[in-house]
Parts: structure tokens; sequence; C-alpha cells
């Protein structure tokens, strides 16, 4: 294709988007103009029928608690991809390397944060239905603990504390339990994800019912997947370029 | 709009584009962090504090290390230092 013709798509391709955008934003409600009725509804009603101080935790592990199991599914989809896709490394190959950070600051500061870093994430999960925060984000907050683990200590360490079958359960696990969770709804109620636990008292541990299962398994199964990510693309940093070629 | 949030959305609208014009994607990856913290503050600002969390680990955390790992490999696969 020439330049010119290339332009010229281009141009009616931006047209037609601007005029679609002018159009979509137009139509939008003012800023901080809500028109319900959803979120009313769910402000209503949400506390008293599910006891989670956190509502966003209700919508995402209960009154919607399919949309996150497809989003658990993607991620274990997309995930096992990537494993399958990344060329099959030899972890043990990348161990050997040397590659322990040398600057004793580096090293006493960003071990010293792991611990502090772990809690941090497993709180988030654990409160993900009394404050802001859940599974999702305290699994990646997890995950980022191993990877500074790698970051601030050496490749070796971060292979050894996350053993590839104890992961690869982990993710299957968190996944797996979600989906069961929902069909044991199912089935002692006739409808998915129903709650069949006590609900509790708000404002603690023991509330919402099971919103804290669903959050827990969600926690595990991102937590294990993001960590099977970071492993599998350092992997394929670290082992070095001679041991690559075929002897 | 209240002034912090005009200010939080200005922010976001500077480091953005910052980011699109970072040309060397190491120096992205630490322009894209500032776009990320700018990001959090807006998602603060606008009460929504369970997307600020979110928009924490993956700007922060996941995406970064994705992005400074590809270009260690592109850079070693092409026998740079």
């Amino acid at each position: 294709m020439t330049r010119p013709a290339r332009l010229g798509l281009f141009g009616v391709g931006a047209l037609g988007l601007a005029a679609l955008l002018v159009r979509a934003v137009g139509g939008l409600h003012g800023f901080g103009g809500y028109p319900g009725p959803y979120g009313f509804v769910l402000a209503q009603a949400a506390l008293g029928e599910r006891h989670a101080a956190n509502i966003v935790a209700s919508v995402v592990y209960d009154y919607r608690a399919l949309d996150t199991m497809g989003e658990e599914l993607i991620l274990f989809a997309a995930v096992t991809g990537v494993a399958l896709l990344l060329r099959q490394q030899s972890p043990e190959r990348a161990a050997r390397r040397e590659d322990a950070v040398r600057s004793d600051a580096v090293r006493f500061f960003g071990l010293g944060a792991v611990g502090a870093a772990a809690l941090l994430g497993l709180l988030t999960i654990a409160y993900g239905y009394v404050t802001p925060g859940g599974g999702f984000q305290g699994g990646v907050f997890v995950a980022a603990t191993f990877a500074l683990v790698w970051a601030a200590g050496s490749y070796r360490l971060f292979h050894h504390l996350t053993p590839e079958p104890l992961v690869d359960l982990a993710e299957g696990l968190g996944a797996g339990g979600f989906v069961v969770i929902g069909l044991v709804g199912l089935i002692a109620s006739g409808s998915l994800f129903e709650n069949f636990l006590p609900l509790g008292t708000i404002n603690t541990l023991l509330s919402g019912g099971q919103i804290a299962l669903l959050n827990w398994a969600a926690g595990l199964e991102v937590a294990a997947a993001t960590t099977l990510l970071f492993a599998k693309f350092l992997e394929d940093v670290m082992v070095p370029e001679e041991e690559e070629k075929p002897a | 709009m209240i002034p912090l949030q005009i200010v939080s959305f200005a922010l976001v609208t500077i480091t953005g584009t910052a980011v699109v014009l970072t040309r060397d994607p190491l120096r992205q990856a630490v322009v894209n962090g500032f776009f990320g913290l700018t990001l959090v503050v807006l998602f603060l600002v606008l009460q929504a504090p369970d997307v600020a969390i979110s928009a924490i680990v993956v700007e922060s955390v996941a995406f970064p290390l994705i992005l400074l790992v590809a270009v260690a490999n592109e850079r070693r696969r092409e026998g740079e230092p």
C-alpha cells in the first residue's frame, strides 16, 4: 500500500473515531451524575443481605460472583498459555547462575521488607470484605513479595521459595475451589453461588458468609498465577545464553 | 468537580502523555511508574479505594516487572551488555 493510500485510510478511520467519540462523550452523564438504579439498590440492600462491610466485595464475590469466576478462569487460561508458550527452560540450570545482589544495603532493606510485604498482602486478602482490598489485589501483592525476594536476594532464593509443583497446585486449588464453592450453592439451593454459610457479624472477619471463602480462593489463584508468570519470565531471562544452544 | 479532582485529572493527563512520548522502554518503565502513581491518587480522590489498591499492585509491581524482564531478555539476545 502506498503512503497516500495509507494516510487516506487513516484519515477516514480517524474521522470516524472522532465522530463516535464526540457523540459518546456528549451523551455522558454530568461529572459524578449516576442514573442508577443498581448502585442505589445495592447501597441500600447489600449490607443487610450479605453482612460484608465492603459492598464492593459483596458485588465481586456474591451478586456477580459468576463474572469473577469467568475472570479467574481467564487468568488461569492466560497463565497456562504463557507457561506453554515460553520455551521450556530448566529452572535448575537457571538457578546455577550467580546473580546475587552485591549491594549490602539493597539486600538488607529489600529482604527486610519481604516479611512486611507478605504480611500486608495477606492482610489485604484477609480483610477484603471488611475494608477495601480483596483476593485479587492481595494476591498480586503476595506474588510481589516473591518478586522482591528475587530483586533483593537472588534468583536461586526465589526459585527455592516457589517450587513449581506447589505453585501449580495452589493455582489449581484456587481456580477449582472457586468453581466448587459456586457449585455447592447450586446443589444446596438451586442457584449458582447462592450463599450456604451463616452471615456472621458485620465488621468482623467472620462476616459475609461464603464471600470469605471465595475471597481466599481468588487470593490463592491470583497469587499463584502471578508468581508462576514471574517465574516463567525470569526463567527465560536467567538461563545463560551459551547453555541455550543444544549441545 | 472540586480542585483536588481537577489537579488529579490534569496530572494523569500529563504523565500519560509523558509515557507515550518516552521512546526508550527502560525509561518508559520508570515514567509509567509515575503515571501509575497519579492514577492511584485519582482513584483515591474519586473515592474508589478498591480500584486504587488494584492500580497500586498492577502499576507498581506486575506491569513494570514483566516489562523490565522483557527488556532484559531482548537486550541479552541483541548481545548488548
